[in-house]
């Protein structure tokens, strides 16, 4: 009997923490523009002490201007899908719950492009449109998956693509209206996309990220009680009602803040907590923290790929992850089936 | 014996120590109906229930489908409301309590989910330590303790390191149990435990809740359809039928052929075995055709 203890969730970070640092500094080294790992390690030492003076302007640009920023949005976005999809999994007690698959990151975008239309100029109007078309969808969804009181694990799938779908119409018919300048853009950006730069603060979305991660950690043990029933949590004193609303507050926030900086990058949130579960346990004290680290390393992998493998073009980050994803989780849905 | 306890008033939702200490859950009056609306009369699951159960007593919960019994045992483990009387454990209205003070009193060993990740039976059975921490905890060694205490208290210590999903059925059956008695409470109410099991496993299931009540002090209400299994173990019957308390006491008084044979509607006889305990039979030549 060897219960989970604080020090081996900080063990178990510090690696994930540290593989992070390496895909970072893989994914600095990798571009258009050659940079040696010295080079790149001065830079950051520089940089970290705050003597910007001291690095080549070339490479200051590089790094710091291009390909930091776009690494960071990929580590907040990663680790804000891959949590926002462990909350749902639980939420839902459904191992294939994801944003994408249950057409959360399409309602996401629907509320985001509604935004450009309606309000194109107002701070954080499309982050907040984003969190409502995010919470709106999972609602809905959640209410055309139960059958009799009870959600049931096909419905509910078959739901969130039905959703998912039926969004993707109202966007498309939405961006008919936009020029074609914008238009490829935002055909990217559905895909999933790191390249442009966000509109909102790196320092607020990654404020926002961590606090919403914070608040479903908060409720890890009453996760892990939900997850072996939920009467049976009733009966161990879980207030239900309360985990289950804050998880669908978070998460949802999660994933209306990722698709408005990135657009719809699918399967983080499934494939993600499936490998850290695979690896350290379905114990949701170990795999939050594990799969907000692992969402950021997977994110940051697939964009270095994404903007290496066919270069100098580059392919929506989303396209990758979809690759990946999607055979996977038709091998999870036909184990389950039999 | 003294009189059962009678509050004041029954809407006194405090604490109120019973007269007799040995009295650990009293339940006066206590009805229970669904769907309660402005216009219509309420549809009543449960009439007034009147009855008690003392320190060390198995008593058995009875009746035919749909006569109310999971409502009684719902009302027991606080999750319900009484709409009249009350329902008190240790002196508390068992559905005033806070969740975890509730969980640190009753516990409910009800047929388990659908387990959705696997988990192993130590990790299943330290979750009955959840009441008595913070909302975001990590067990302590006296935790563990009382989770290999309870594992050995159901004869299940060595299937600590075990899967959950490769457990038999009557040893799950144990698990859940020990879940329950992690939890420490002071009254274990179980539905429907021997569903599942064989019938060695119902009798070995029944002695070692025997044995826990006469050792640990334990209440233990077992809503049960196994009549004569009941009346070999339980002190006290409890018969419902058609949502209605139809008569409550030993086994000797409930146990009446005039009694359960219109209750479960079949044509039953009631004998004494040689252990003093009434058992039920069908009636002779009822079993087969008449043609």
């Amino acid at each position: 009997m060897q219960p989970l203890t604080p020090r081996r969730i900080l063990g178990v970070c510090a690696i994930l923490a540290g593989v992070l640092f390496l895909v970072v500094v893989l994914s600095l080294r990798l571009g258009a523009y050659p940079m040696s790992f010295r080079a790149i390690i001065t830079t950051l030492y520089y940089g970290a002490l705050g003597q910007t003076e001291r690095i080549p302007t070339d490479f200051r640009l590089v790094i710091f201007g291009l390909r930091l920023p776009r690494i960071a949005l990929g580590i907040a976005v990663g680790a804000a899908l891959a949590v926002a999809g462990a909350g749902f999994q639980a939420l839902l007690r459904n191992p294939l719950a994801d944003p994408y698959v249950l057409g959360v990151s399409s309602g996401a975008a629907l509320g985001a492009i509604l935004s450009l239309v309606f309000a194109p100029h107002a701070v954080i109007a499309m982050q907040g449109a984003a969190f409502l078309g995010a919470a709106a969808t999972i609602a809905a969804v959640y209410f055309l998956g139960r059958r009799g009181g009870q959600i049931e694990s096909t419905t509910l799938l078959l739901s969130g693509i039905v959703a998912a779908s039926f969004l993707s119409a109202i966007i498309m018919f939405l961006m008919t209206t936009l020029s074609g300048r914008d238009l490829r853009g935002m055909a990217f950006w559905l895909m999933g996309d790191l390249a442009t730069p966000p509109q909102i603060p790196m320092g607020f979305l990654f404020v926002v990220t961590l606090a919403a991660v914070g608040a479903i950690y908060t409720t890890a043990s009453d996760l892990n009680l939900i997850l072996t029933g939920e009467q049976e949590a009733r009966h161990l004193g879980v207030n239900v009602a309360r985990v289950k609303l804050v998880v669908y507050l978070s998460a949802s926030l999660l994933t209306g803040l990722a698709v408005s900086v990135s657009g719809a990058i699918g399967y983080v949130g499934l494939l993600v907590p499936h490998v850290i579960r695979m690896i350290f346990g379905s114990d949701y004290r170990i795999l939050i923290p594990a799969t907000a680290l692992g969402g950021a390393i997977a994110i940051v992998l697939a964009d270095t790929l994404a903007r290496t493998i066919v270069a100098p073009t580059e392919l929506p980050v989303g396209a990758m992850t979809a690759l990946v994803g999607a055979p996977v989780f038709i091998y999870l849905l036909r184990r389950r089936v039999r | 014996m003294s009189a059962p306890s009678t509050p004041a008033s029954g809407f006194n939702f405090g604490a109120n120590p019973p007269d007799d200490p040995e009295v650990r859950v009293s339940v006066e009056q206590a009805s229970y109906a669904y769907s309660v609306t402005d216009r219509g009369a309420p549809k009543f699951a449960l009439g007034p229930v009147t009855f008690e159960a003392r320190r060390r007593e198995i008593v058995a919960i009875l009746g035919p489908n749909a006569s109310g019994k999971s409502t009684l045992l719902k009302l027991l483990a606080g999750l319900y409301r009484p709409l009249s009387g009350f329902v008190r454990v240790d002196g508390f209205e068992a559905s005033q309590l806070d969740p975890r003070e509730r969980a640190q009193k009753i516990a409910l060993v009800q047929q388990e989910s659908a387990l959705l990740f696997p988990l192993r039976v130590w990790e299943y059975v330290l979750q009955g330590r959840y009441p008595y921490g913070r909302r975001l905890r990590f067990e302590s060694e006296e935790d563990c303790l009382l989770a290999a205490n309870a594992l050995a208290q159901v004869g299940a210590a060595d299937l600590r390191d075990r899967w959950m999903e490769q457990l038999s059925g009557g040893e799950k059956q144990r698990v859940i149990l020990a879940r329950a008695l992690a939890q420490q409470p002071s009254l274990l109410l179980l539905d429907e435990p021997t569903q599942h099991l064989d019938i060695g496993g119902k009798v070995e299931l029944l002695r070692r809740l025997r044995k826990l009540a006469d050792e640990n002090r334990y209440t233990v209400i077992v809503v049960t359809h196994e009549l004569n299994l009941a009346a070999e173990f339980s002190d006290r019957i409890v018969l419902l039928h058609g949502g209605k308390c139809h008569l409550s006491g030993a086994p000797s008084e409930v146990y009446r052929r005039e009694i359960l044979g219109p209750v479960f509607e079949a044509p039953l006889d009631v004998e004494i075995s040689p252990s003093g305990r009434p058992r039920v039979r069908l009636r002779d030549g009822m079993g087969r055709d008449s043609g």
